[in-house]
């Protein structure tokens, strides 16, 4: 209850994933977008990047876009020994992991800030002076 | 057994002139002491005619019999606890305290300080560690003998690393003879502050009650000096409950006089200040900087004259986070050529990193050759047995002093330090740092929208938008941390005033975040009537003792708390899981043990029964704002209220 899980992991994922936007397009097995979502929340996922995989606290975004392409993710998964565990074949199949990778894809593109008037109202913030 | 016939005498408006005019105070009219009683007649004296034993004591006759002959000792601890300008003793009642507790009520008339109905100690303690954070000065803690003080316990802790100050105070009956058999023996202890000495600064156990009078004037006088800390007083039965003796000697309360906080050593400072100003990319790295608002507009000073940024690592309020140098977040450790770390609790975790792996691998954050200052209190006071004070960090330049205090003159000799041919150069980085925060805001909005926006459970990013729209334009203070919803509100939200943050729980013990917040908003309820209290409240850390929620409602503190309800100990799935993960063994039983589920617990519900305006569960984005309005509609008619919102686990 009391050691926080470090956000060592941001930094070391956005690493490895962030320049590989490029090969996410890359032929992928096809896989299931319905059963990837249950396997998502199954197997843990959710956990650090959130149940659309939007990143959190914990663990980077890794949907909208999808940052790695098949072949990488794959092998970012199974050997990972960073502050993202590793999922070996034992605990996570590959059909199950197509699976997610499917469901990963099939996220839809979040809205522009601006047409949310929450947010869109929020551009300037004024610099207010320490009192 | 020889007896003295008369009144103590004791006129509690001269104890109070005395203190507070005088200074050294507080007399009463000197009598002969009784001669010691006989071994024979210290008898065995059954609760609660305690009476008899009293007067044996005091050499007092009781009035009346079975009453005492004079004013009890505790009336004079409560005129102690008034000239400390004590608002507040947060108690769980208890038959050790007893004479306190009556004189509080009847001879203090219940103000000043007023007793808080607490229904645990480990809220108790941290409602004055709340308090202590909006207010400045500490408030005390009434615990039970032992067992209370057990309770106590982990509150207390967080206090101490979170270098909040607090009057811990406990009952006990040190005297076998005049003690009862079973539960009131099995609740006294030898000594009592043995249980929590590792983490308080001072304790003692008065023998008289000129003694309590010193004792406590100089515990308060301790916590207030920096680092400030709790401290523990222990309140001998005998004391509270005996009329007061008949010395010869008048009792008095000493004058207080708060230590200054201690101001860097010149040299260093310059030092210090010549490092920074040469550097080409400095950092400031600051957590519990700002003690008072001048310590931001301090900080604010330091940082405009480097145009150095400034790392906030959210220990207080301690920068206005729309400042264009500040920064949230350590990205810029990896690029400084100087780092400046103000009152750090953890240097070496600023500029190490250590992943939570099977490996555990470490490596350092920082670029070869970067010089590291620290100013900070952490240095000129420190503990052995249990480790807040974190790895050691070499530095270059070890300042120990109070942040707050030696930045102005850091500043001054920064202004000093920095050549001419340099000036452009500094005056630049700072039209960089401004030119580049309207660009890092629409990242951050952008953000914002693609955090799940429109998910239910609600998001992190449209939680606090949602929340932030309907506080923006009241005069709002957010009573916890904002860590569960990944700190959204202090990228969405304008924190600009010191008041409007009180930091975190500092040892990280869970159950600290909702007795804490009540405890602030007791205090922001004395400053300010109009202040919004927002308490964004884990779901986890208010089922460790949801009590606290009555406690606010019976002492009609409104106050608004927004679950943060992702129905788990959330981290501790995570832990679980990646211990599944490295064994190669089933994840998916992760839940177990670490979900508050089936059934889902109904806050909403709990705080109606607690006293509260009770809303929710809310799961719907679309509908948060609306519930939000209503419940804020009804903290400002009065009422405490609990929004349960359903959410992402970040």
């Amino acid at each position: 209850m009391r050691m926080p899980i470090s956000a060592a992991a941001l930094i070391i994922a956005g690493l490895m994933f962030g320049s590989s936007a490029a090969f996410a397009a890359q032929a992928a097995p096809q896989g299931d977008a319905v059963k990837g979502k249950a396997n998502f929340e199954r197997v843990g996922c959710y956990q650090c990047h959130g149940h659309q995989g939007q990143g959190g606290r914990e663990g980077p975004r890794i949907a909208d876009p999808v940052p790695l392409a098949w072949p990488a993710l794959q092998a970012w998964v199974r050997t990972t020994s960073g502050d993202m565990p590793p999922y070996t074949p034992k605990v996570l199949s590959d059909a199950e992991l197509i699976d997610i990778y499917a469901y990963l894809q099939s996220v839809p593109k979040a809205p522009d800030f601006k047409s949310i008037p929450l947010l869109s109202q929020q551009i300037t913030a004024a610099n207010v002076p320490a009192r | 057994m020889a007896r003295k016939n008369a009144s103590t005498g004791v006129d509690r408006r001269k104890f109070l002139a005395g203190a507070a005019v005088a200074g050294a105070a507080t007399a009463i009219p000197a009598v002969k002491r009784a001669k010691a009683a006989d071994a024979d007649t210290a008898a065995f004296v059954k609760r609660p005619s305690t009476a008899a034993a009293q007067a044996e004591m005091s050499g007092n006759v009781p009035a009346s019999p079975g009453t005492l002959s004079g004013p009890p000792g505790s009336d004079f601890m409560v005129d102690v606890l008034r000239s400390l300008d004590v608002d507040f003793v947060f108690s769980n009642p208890a038959s050790s305290c007893r004479g306190i507790h009556e004189s509080i009520v009847n001879y203090g008339g219940n103000k000043k300080p007023e007793f808080i109905t607490c229904m645990h100690e480990e809220s108790a303690v941290a409602m004055t560690h709340g308090y202590y954070k909006v207010a400045g000065k500490p408030a005390a803690a009434l615990c039970h003998g032992t067992v209370g003080l057990q309770h106590a316990a982990m509150a207390v802790y967080n206090a101490w690393c979170d270098r909040a100050a607090s009057i811990v105070m406990v009952g006990n009956r040190a005297d076998a003879a005049t003690r009862e058999p079973g539960v009131p023996t099995i609740h006294a202890v030898q000594d009592p502050g043995s249980l929590i000495r590792d983490f308080t600064k001072w304790d003692d156990n008065p023998q008289s009650l000129q003694h309590f009078g010193e004792s406590m004037v100089r515990a308060y006088k301790i916590a207030m000096t920096p680092p400030h800390e709790p401290i523990l007083m222990v309140l001998e039965e005998k004391l509270q409950e005996s009329a007061m003796a008949k010395g010869e000697k008048p009792l008095t309360i000493p004058k207080l006089n708060l230590v200054a906080p201690p101001a860097g050593d010149p040299n260093a400072v310059r030092e210090a200040a010549r490092l920074l100003a040469m550097a080409d990319n400095p950092v400031i790295v600051a957590d519990r900087v700002a003690r008072t608002p001048a310590g931001v507009k301090h900080l604010v000073d330091l940082a405009e004259a480097l145009n150095a940024p400034v790392i906030d690592q959210l220990g207080r309020m301690n920068m206005p986070n729309n400042h264009h140098l500040y920064q949230l977040g350590g990205a810029l450790i990896a690029q400084a050529d100087v780092i400046l770390g103000l009152e750090l609790t953890d240097f070496w975790g600023t500029v190490n990193e250590m992943d939570d792996s099977a490996a555990g691998e470490q490596k350092l954050r920082i670029k070869p050759g970067t010089k590291l200052i620290s100013i900070g209190v952490g240095d000129l006071y420190i503990r052995a047995n249990y480790q807040d004070f974190e790895r050691y960090q070499s530095v270059d330049v070890s300042i120990g002093a109070d942040a707050e205090a030696t930045l102005p003159m850091l500043t001054e000799y920064v202004k000093q330090a920095i050549p001419a041919e340099r000036r452009a150069m500094v005056a630049a980085r700072g039209e960089k740092a401004r030119k580049g925060q309207a660009a890092a805001r629409e990242r951050m909005l952008q953000a914002a929208a693609a955090n799940a926006w429109d998910a239910s459970p609600i998001s992190s990013s449209r939680f606090s938008a949602e929340l932030w729209q309907q506080i923006k334009n009241q005069n709002w203070v957010l009573v916890s941390r904002d860590s569960s919803p990944s700190n959204w509100p202090h990228r969405l939200w304008n924190f600009d005033q010191h008041h409007q943050f009180i930091g975190g729980p500092g040892g990280a013990g869970i159950g600290y975040g909702l007795p804490a917040a009540v405890g602030a908003s007791f205090a922001h309820h004395a400053a300010d009537s109009s202040r919004l209290c927002v308490n964004i409240q884990n779901d986890g850390d208010s089922m460790y003792a949801p009590g606290a929620l009555w406690t606010a409602a019976h002492h009609k503190i409104p106050m608004l708390t927004v679950m943060w309800n992702n129905r788990a100990y959330h981290q501790e799935i995570m832990h679980l899981q990646r211990m599944a993960n490295w064994r190669q063994r089933d994840v998916t039983t992760a839940h177990v043990g670490t979900t508050i589920r089936e059934p889902f617990v109904n806050y909403a519900k709990l705080a109606e029964a607690l006293g509260h305006v009770g809303i929710g569960p809310v799961t719907d984005p679309k509908e948060l704002g609306a519930a939000l309005k209503r419940g804020i509609e009804a903290v400002k008619m009065g009422e405490p209220v609990l929004i349960d919102v359903v959410t992402q686990p970040r």
